[in-house]
C-alpha cells in the first residue's frame, strides 16, 4: 500500500523534472544590448517593456572580466574581457532592478526599467 | 582589496562545504584524504583549463556557450548525487546489517565513492574558474599591487576552507551510527540545491521559461549578501527570489530522493535477510 503510493509519488517527480527539463517557447525576444567600458556599464539605465522576456546581450569591452549580477534580476554572469555573453531575464513586472559588476562595483552600476 | 578577499571567499565557500560534508560521509574510509585530495586536485585543474578557455567559450552558441557548460556541469553533478543519494545510501544500509550480523566492521574492504569523487571535483570546478578568471583578471587590472591582489585571494580561500573544515569537525562529532543520516540529509539538500541553480541556469540561457516575477522576495528579511544569505545559499541553496520552476526543481529532487530512498529500503532489507 505504501509502496505502491510511493512509487506514484516517485512517477510524479520524474515527470516533473522531464517537464521541467523540456523546452520553451522559442519566440523572438526584444533585444537589449549593454557595454561596459572603463569599469561602468552604459547605458546605464536599461528601459524595456515590462511582462515580456528579454534577450540581454552584454559586451564587455573592457581587458579584465567582469561579472554582471542583480539579485533582483536573479542573475549572474561572467563576460571575459573582450567578450560578448548573453543572457534572457524577466519576464518582469514593472519597475527598477538594479545590477552590478561584481569586480568593480563601486564603479558599475546600473538598472534595467521595467515599464 | 577587502573585497577581493570577500568575492574569493563567497566562490570558495560552496566547493568548500561540500568538500566537508562528503570528507565527513566518506569517514572511516581507508585512503579518503587520497581520493578526497585527487577529487579537488582535479577540480582546480579543470577550473584553470575553463578560465583560459572562458573567452572563446562565452561566444559559443550565440553568447551561451558559459551557460551550456554550467547547465553540463550542473546536470552531471546532480545525476551522481542523485545517484549517490538514492542507490548507494540504500546499499549501504543494506551492507551495513550484513556486516552487523557477521560482526564485522560496516566499512571493511569498502572502495570509496567514486561518483563523490566526481562530485567533488565539479563542484570545485565550477567555483574555482569562476575565482580564477576573477583573481587573474584583478592581477592584469590596473591599479591593484599584484601582491595584494594574490594575498586577499589566499585570505578568501582560506576562509572558505576554514568553514569547509568547520562543518566537516561539526559533522565528526556526531556518534558514528547518526552521522550518515547527517550527511545523507544534508547531501538531499545539496542535490536540491544544485537543481534549482540548474533551473535558473536554464532560464537565464532561455531554455525554461520562467513565470512572471518570483515566487517571493525575502531579501529585507535575509539578504543574499548577508554572511548568514550566503552560508545558507552555500549549504541549503537558499534563494531570495526563487522563480517558480526553481521551487519546483528543489521539491522534486527531495521528493525523488525520500520516495527513492524508501523505495530501496525494504528490498536491501529482504536481500540482507536472505
Amino acid at each position: 500500500m505504501l509502496e505502491r503510493s510511493s512509487r506514484a509519488a516517485f512517477a510524479a517527480a520524474l515527470a516533473l523534472l522531464a517537464a521541467l527539463a523540456g523546452g520553451a517557447a522559442l519566440a523572438a525576444d526584444p533585444e537589449v544590448l549593454l557595454v561596459i567600458r572603463n569599469h561602468r556599464f552604459e547605458p546605464a539605465e536599461l528601459k524595456v517593456p515590462a511582462g515580456q522576456r528579454i534577450k540581454l546581450v552584454v559586451h564587455n569591452q573592457d581587458a579584465t572580466p567582469e561579472e554582471f549580477e542583480s539579485h533582483s534580476l536573479n542573475r549572474e554572469k561572467i563576460i571575459p574581457g573582450g567578450a560578448r555573453a548573453t543572457l534572457y531575464i524577466g519576464p518582469l513586472k514593472p519597475g527598477r532592478y538594479a545590477f552590478v559588476g561584481e569586480y568593480n562595483e563601486a564603479t558599475a552600476k546600473g538598472a534595467v526599467v521595467a515599464e | 582589496m577587502f573585497a577581493t578577499a570577500l568575492i574569493v571567499f563567497r566562490e570558495s565557500l560552496e566547493a568548500a562545504l561540500f568538500v566537508g560534508i562528503v570528507a565527513a560521509a566518506a569517514r572511516d574510509l581507508p585512503g579518503r584524504f587520497r581520493w578526497l585530495v585527487g577529487g579537488v586536485g582535479a577540480g582546480v585543474l579543470g577550473a584553470a583549463l575553463l578560465a583560459l578557455l572562458a573567452q572563446h567559450l562565452s561566444g559559443w552558441l550565440d553568447g551561451f556557450g558559459q551557460d551550456a557548460v554550467n547547465i553540463g556541469v550542473l546536470s552531471l553533478a546532480l545525476a551522481l548525487l542523485l545517484w549517490h543519494c538514492i542507490w548507494v545510501s540504500a546499499h549501504a544500509r543494506e551492507m551495513a546489517v550484513d556486516a552487523r550480523r557477521l560482526g564485522h566492521s560496516v566499512q571493511q574492504g569498502e572502495h570509496p565513492p567514486r561518483a563523490l569523487l566526481v562530485v567533488v571535483a565539479l563542484a570545485v570546478l565550477r567555483e574555482g574558474a569562476e575565482t580564477v578568471l576573477f583573481v587573474s583578471g584583478s592581477l592584469g587590472g590596473s591599479g591593484a599591487h599584484p601582491a595584494a591582489v594574490l594575498l586577499s585571494g589566499a585570505l578568501g580561500l582560506g576562509a572558505g576552507a576554514l568553514v569547509g573544515l568547520g562543518i566537516y569537525l561539526g559533522l565528526s562529532r556526531i556518534p558514528a551510527r547518526h552521522v550518515f543520516s547527517a550527511t545523507n540529509a544534508l547531501m538531499a539538500l545539496l542535490a536540491a540545491s544544485l537543481a534549482s541553480q540548474l533551473a535558473r541556469a536554464m532560464t537565464q540561457a532561455g531554455l525554461v521559461d520562467s513565470g512572471i516575477g518570483p515566487l517571493w522576495d525575502s531579501s529585507r528579511w535575509l539578504s543574499p549578501d548577508s554572511a548568514l544569505g550566503t552560508l545558507l545559499h552555500a549549504l541549503v541553496g537558499y534563494d531570495a527570489r526563487p522563480s517558480a520552476v526553481q521551487l519546483a526543481s528543489y521539491l522534486a529532487v527531495l521528493a525523488l530522493i525520500t520516495v527513492g530512498t524508501r523505495l530501496l529500503r525494504p528490498a536491501a532489507r529482504t536481500a540482507a535477510a536472505a
